[in-house]
């Protein structure tokens, strides 16, 4: 198949006037005017390939790339070369939605099993085709939890999950007669007695999230049976790499795992796209937003794929759906399924041990080093919070200059972080030289 | 069981059947041909209370999903296990099988619900 088929400038004007338009720039009318670029992109029309391309390539220059312990939700991973080379085939890259089975069986193969391979890391009966992000499935599951109890209003979630889902799930919620109320934290973790006081007949579940936003990993022994006994949901939300080697949402006892596949063969992108996993008990199946793919047998017998139980979404529920999510992130979702596909159980097990023993290797060498502490005395994975001597944005403004990302400092996500809490992630991608020049620089930063 | 013409009728298509204080609650054969073929039918739990008008439950089908309304207020006290496994016997007969009974609480709001020939003609009306 072609990369790409373009237009000539007859065919152009043969579809404006087929259109009634004048121009290309009438298809734009809707976008007020006070916000449409007017500028020059900086090329004079009619460069030349090599003019346009020097001049990208001089553009270019203006990122530093240095040498990445970025976290916070989106992490510097090893991308194997087989992912790019699927989903760079155009019958993934530009295909459309799989409305029309009978041409879309690799598409909704590749997602049928995406959602297998959910299924299995959470160990949870059914999954979806995947969310926008981990921040919007933490919002559908607390929706799904709502619509799934009778008569209830509230969500409690950790005061640990990420500060962007708080914010989303504000959101979500902001014109619908739901309340979030919000559990301390204690000790860098979920304060689980604080859960048994908040508990009560209108409270549809509790939202929480291991490792948590600090990197902290949180037992949740004998929580899922508090809150059934009180007819309340617990939903889980998971770093999915950590599933490697850690217990799975399902075997905590949660109703629902969500989390966000990112570190699963994708790049960090400046943020996105990403791809948000949602797997729930076989029980909340029917109320489950978004779309699903099932397996089913053709007219001669032999195995096929279609979309299904298309009466939760929108389309069929119109007005009384309980998600208006009809759509999934397909490109990036089979990034993910071809990444787990590669690596494989035992590759996957690999590579989750070596991002914590990385991990390890630098906080131990930076705690008996330099004057600076965890945050709190927690077990990690892949990534830890610590405290610092001077305000982390200085240390990492000086770290830069080295050819080091020296982690995110927490206030610049929530002003109610303080200004000395920096927090650091390695991946398998930071080599030994890399960590231990690493320490070098934070010691220099920090005289 | 009980011919159309002994039920009781809500204009959200759900008929009801009474046996002493139970009201037996299902969907009439309009509303079953309205909807195709019917592939879930969610069951209410048991000793849930629900007011006339509530919604109770829902039924979908391969192109749509309807709401099943309360005709009358009261305890759930039945459901249809056999829906479970096969949700189109309501296809098959709609009169015969019922979704679920309740408990009726206030047996004189049976008076607000149509007779058989009051919402035949109901139907009639909707048509034009």
């Amino acid at each position: 198949m072609f990369a790409y088929l373009p237009h000539t400038e007859s065919e152009i004007r043969e579809m404006l006037s087929g259109i009634g338009a004048a121009s290309i720039d009438d298809l734009f009318a809707d976008i007020p005017e006070d916000i449409r670029f007017k500028d020059r992109l900086g090329f004079e029309a009619g460069a030349s390939e090599l003019e346009v391309c020097r001049r990208l390539h001089s553009l270019s220059k203006a990122n530093t790339e240095a040498v990445s312990f970025l976290g916070a939700g989106t992490y510097d991973h090893v991308i194997p070369a087989v992912v790019p080379a699927i989903t760079g085939r155009t019958e993934f890259y530009t295909s459309y939605t799989p409305y029309q089975p009978e041409i879309s069986q690799g598409v909704l193969q590749a997602i049928f099993e995406f959602q297998t391979m959910m299924c299995e890391l959470t160990s949870l009966d059914v999954s979806n085709a995947s969310l926008y992000d981990g921040h919007t499935a933490a919002s559908e599951a607390c929706a799904l939890a709502i619509n799934s109890t009778r008569k209830r209003d509230t969500i409690l979630y950790s005061a640990t999950i990420h500060p962007y889902t708080k914010q989303v799930m504000a959101t979500y919620f902001s014109d619908l007669p739901v309340k979030l109320v919000e559990v301390p934290e204690k000790g860098g973790i979920v304060d689980l007695e604080a859960v048994k006081e908040l508990l009560d007949d209108q409270v549809a579940a509790l939202l929480v999230q291991t490792p948590n936003f600090y990197g902290f990993l949180e037992d949740y022994a004998g929580i899922a049976d508090i809150l059934h006994e009180n007819k309340s949901l617990f939903i889980v939300s998971s770093n999915p790499l950590s599933l490697g080697v850690l217990k799975s949402q399902g075997e905590w006892g949660a109703d629902i795992a969500i989390g966000d596949t990112q570190p699963f063969g994708l790049s960090m992108y400046f943020g996105g796209p990403s791809v948000g996993y949602i797997a729930a008990a076989e029980k909340l199946m029917r109320k489950m937003p978004g779309r699903i793919v099932g397996q089913t047998l053709d007219e001669d017998g032999k195995r096929a794929f279609v979309l299904t139980l298309q009466a939760r979404e929108q389309h069929i529920k119109r007005e009384r759906a309980t998600s208006n999510i009809c759509s999934n992130q397909a490109l990036a979702a089979l990034a993910t399924t071809v990444y787990l596909s590669t690596l494989g159980k035992e590759g996957l097990k690999e590579i989750a041990l070596l991002n914590m023993q990385k991990a390890h290797y630098l906080s131990e060498r930076l705690l008996s080093e330099l004057p600076v502490q965890l945050y709190a005395g927690q077990s990690f994975f892949n990534e830890f919070t610590i405290e610092l001597p001077k305000p982390a944005r200085q240390i990492c403004e000086r770290m830069e200059k080295d050819g080091f990302f020296g982690g995110v400092p927490l206030h610049t996500l929530h002003p109610q972080y303080s200004e000395r809490l920096l927090m650091i992630a390695v991946t398998e991608k930071r080599s030994r030289d890399e960590l231990d020049r690493y320490v070098e620089c934070m010691k220099g930063a920090l005289k | 069981m009980s011919t159309p013409e002994e039920l009781k009728f809500q204009k959200s298509h759900e008929w009801v059947r009474v046996e002493g204080t139970t009201a037996y609650i299902g969907i009439s054969d309009h509303a079953q041909e309205e909807l195709g073929d019917i592939v879930f039918v969610e069951l209410p739990e048991l000793e849930d209370e629900f007011e006339a008008g509530e919604e109770v439950t829902n039924i979908e089908s391969v192109k749509a999903a309807s709401p099943i309304y309360a005709p009358v207020s009261g305890t759930v006290s039945k459901v249809n296990d056999d829906l479970e496994d096969k949700p189109e016997l309501i296809n098959q007969n709609a009169y015969e099988t019922f979704i679920y009974a309740l408990e009726m609480s206030d047996s004189s709001e049976l008076d607000n619900l149509l007779s058989y020939e009051e919402y035949q003609k109901f139907l009639e009306e909707e048509a034009e």
